[in-house]
C-alpha cells in the first residue's frame, strides 16, 4: 500500500515545462538578434573598454562641482514638484474613482447603485489615459509647449505620475475596512469627514510608502527625460556624453547612486516609523 | 413619538426573512430592552432603525420623518439625531481614543471643523466627561489597537454619549465586558438616557441585565414579536418558549468513547 516512490512525482511534469520554456523563448532570442558573443570579440570588447576607462577619474574640479550640485538639486526639484503636482490631481481623482466615499453603498452591503458605480469610469479612463502615455512623450510635448528646462520635465512628471498614484489611491481605499466609514455615515457625518475619520488613518501609512516610492522613480524618470531636454542631471549627462567627457558622465552616475539610495533610506525610515 | 414601525419587514439580498410585519411604537424617552434568540433579527432591527438598511416593506417613521422619502441631506440630518452603538465598534486601530470619541459629532460639525480636529482635537474636556461616565478617562490619548474588547465597546459608548443623540440604538452593548462591569456599563447608559430624556433601545443577550435595568423587554423570535411587556409580567414559560430550540441535538448520555490511540512513528 505504501511502497515508497522510486522517482519523485513531479520530475516529469517539471522536466515537460522547462522543455516548454525553451521552445517558447528560443523565437524570442531570434527576433532580438541577441548574440552575447559580438560582446567578446576583441574590437568590440576594447571600444567598450576604451568607453569605459574615460570614466577614470570621476571628474571632481571645482566648477565642474558646482554645476553638478546645481543640476542635482534641479533634478530635485523636478521630482519634489512633479510629485507635489501630481498627489494635488492624483487624491480628488482617486477619492471620485473609489467607493470608499459612496453614501448610497453604506445601505446596499458596500456596493454603491449603478449610477454611482457608472460615475466612477470617466474618472477611471482618465486615470487610464493619463499613465498610459510614457512621461518621455509628455515631455516632448511639453518641450515643445515651454520650451527646454525644467518646466516641462515638472509637467510630464506631475501628469504620469497623477495616473499612477490615482489608481493605486483609489486600489487603497478600497482595500480598507470600509465599516469605520459606514459607521460615521450611518450617524450622519459628511462623506469626507466619514473618509478621514475612518479610511485615512488605516491608509495612510500605505499611501505615504507608496508616494516615497513613486518620487524614487521620478528622480530615476527625471534623469531620463533630461534627455530630451527637461532639465536637470539627465541633460547634463547628455551634455557631457555628447562631448566623450566620461569624467564627468561616472561622476554624474555617482550622484544618482547616492539619490537613490536617499529615496530609499528615507522610505524605510518612514515606514519603521508609521508602519 | 420617538419611533413607528407598521408593518415592516426585511429581506436580505440572498431571499431570507430576516424581519416580518413587525408592529412597534416608542415614545420620547422610553427604555427598553430586545432579547431573543441568535438569529432572530435583533441586529436587522436595530440596523434598520439606524437608517444602515432600507425596510423591504411597511412604514417606518423616526423622530417624526420617514428616513427613505427624504432626500440624501435630510437623511444625513436625521441620522445625526440617531446613535448607533455597535457589538464590535469599528474603530480604525491606528486611531487615538480622543479622536475617536470626538468623531461622534462629525454628523452636527462642519467639513472644516471636522478636519481641523484631526490636526488638533477641539474638545478634550468633552471627549474626557463621556470617556470618564465610563471609568475610561485614562485611556484618552491611547490607540484603539491598545484597548481590550471590553474597552472598546465601551470607547463606543463613550462616543455615542458625546454624539447626544435623540435616540441611541445599542447592539449587544455590553457582551464582551465580564457581569459587573456589564451591570455598571448598563446602568450609567440608562441613567444617562433618562437623565437627558433619550429614547434607548438595547439588544441583549443577557436576560437578566434586560429585566433588571429595562421597564419594558420585547422579546423577537424568528423576525417576529412575540411579546411586549414590562418585565414583572415575563413568566420562565414566556422565556422557555422565547428560547425554545427544536434543532439542538441533545447531549449524548452514554460516556466518551477510550480514547484511541495513534501510533505516530518518528522518522
Amino acid at each position: 500500500m505504501l511502497s515508497p516512490a522510486r522517482h519523485d512525482p513531479a520530475a516529469l511534469p517539471r522536466l515537460l515545462l522547462s522543455l516548454l520554456a525553451l521552445l517558447l523563448l528560443w523565437p524570442g532570442l531570434q527576433l532580438s538578434e541577441l548574440n552575447p558573443a559580438v560582446l567578446l570579440e576583441p574590437n568590440n570588447a576594447a571600444n567598450m573598454g576604451g568607453f569605459l576607462a574615460d570614466f577614470w577619474p570621476p571628474a571632481h574640479d571645482r566648477e565642474f562641482l558646482s554645476l553638478l550640485g546645481r543640476a542635482t538639486l534641479e533634478t530635485l526639484a523636478i521630482a519634489t514638484a512633479g510629485m507635489a503636482l501630481a498627489l494635488l490631481i492624483a487624491l480628488p481623482a482617486a477619492l471620485l474613482a473609489s467607493r470608499a466615499l459612496s453614501l448610497s453603498a453604506v445601505h446596499r452591503g458596500g456596493r454603491p447603485a449603478w449610477w454611482a458605480r457608472l460615475a466612477r469610469w470617466p474618472v477611471r479612463s482618465l486615470l487610464i489615459v493619463l499613465r498610459s502615455v510614457p512621461e518621455i512623450v509628455w515631455a516632448l510635448l511639453f518641450v515643445r509647449a515651454v520650451g527646454l528646462g525644467p518646466t516641462a520635465g515638472v509637467l510630464a512628471i506631475a501628469i504620469t505620475y497623477a495616473g499612477m498614484l490615482g489608481k493605486v489611491y483609489g486600489e487603497i481605499f478600497e482595500s480598507q475596512d470600509p465599516r469605520p466609514g459606514h459607521a460615521l455615515m450611518v450617524a450622519g457625518s459628511g462623506r469626507l469627514q466619514a473618509f478621514a475619520y475612518g479610511i485615512l488613518p488605516s491608509a495612510s501609512a500605505e499611501m505615504l510608502s507608496y508616494k516615497v516610492y513613486r518620487w524614487e522613480c521620478a528622480i530615476r524618470a527625471s534623469v531620463v527625460m533630461g534627455f530630451v531636454g527637461a532639465g536637470g542631471l539627465g541633460q547634463q549627462i547628455d551634455l557631457s556624453m555628447r562631448m566623450f567627457a566620461g569624467g564627468e558622465v561616472a561622476s554624474m552616475l555617482l550622484t544618482f547612486l547616492a539619490l537613490v539610495l536617499l529615496a530609499d533610506q528615507i522610505s524605510r525610515l518612514l515606514r519603521t516609523r508609521l508602519l | 413619538m420617538s419611533l413607528r414601525l407598521s408593518g415592516v419587514g426585511l429581506t436580505h439580498a440572498n431571499g431570507q426573512a430576516a424581519l416580518c410585519a413587525i408592529d412597534l411604537e416608542v415614545r420620547q424617552g422610553e427604555r427598553l430592552a430586545i432579547i431573543g434568540p441568535s438569529g432572530a433579527g435583533k441586529t436587522s432591527l436595530l440596523r434598520l432603525l439606524a437608517t444602515a438598511l432600507p425596510p423591504s416593506n411597511g412604514r417606518l417613521e423616526l423622530l417624526g420623518q420617514a428616513p427613505w422619502s427624504l432626500s440624501t441631506r435630510a437623511r444625513q440630518r436625521l441620522r445625526a439625531r440617531i446613535g448607533l452603538i455597535h457589538q464590535a465598534p469599528p474603530l480604525p486601530p491606528r486611531q487615538r481614543v480622543v479622536t475617536s470619541v470626538l468623531a461622534g459629532k462629525l454628523g452636527q460639525w462642519s467639513l472644516a471643523r471636522g478636519l481641523l480636529n484631526l490636526l488638533y482635537p477641539l474638545d478634550i474636556p468633552g471627549a474626557r466627561e463621556a470617556l470618564a461616565r465610563l471609568d475610561l478617562a485614562d485611556k484618552l490619548f491611547q490607540r484603539c489597537d491598545q484597548l481590550s474588547g471590553g474597552q472598546l465597546q465601551r470607547v463606543g459608548i463613550a462616543r455615542v454619549l458625546y454624539q447626544a443623540p435623540e435616540l441611541i440604538l445599542a447592539d449587544e452593548p455590553v457582551s464582551a465586558m465580564d457581569p459587573v462591569l456589564a451591570g455598571h456599563t448598563l446602568s450609567v447608559l440608562n441613567e444617562e438616557a433618562s437623565r437627558r430624556g433619550m429614547t434607548l433601545l438595547a439588544s441583549l443577550h443577557a436576560v437578566e441585565l434586560a429585566l433588571a435595568h429595562f421597564p419594558r423587554i420585547v422579546g423577537i423570535r424568528d423576525g417576529r414579536i412575540l411579546f411586549d411587556l414590562p418585565p414583572a409580567q415575563i413568566s420562565p414559560a414566556l422565556l422557555d418558549a422565547l428560547y425554545a430550540n427544536e434543532q439542538l441535538q441533545p447531549l449524548p448520555a452514554s460516556p466518551p468513547p477510550a480514547p484511541v490511540c495513534i501510533q505516530i512513528p518518528r522518522c
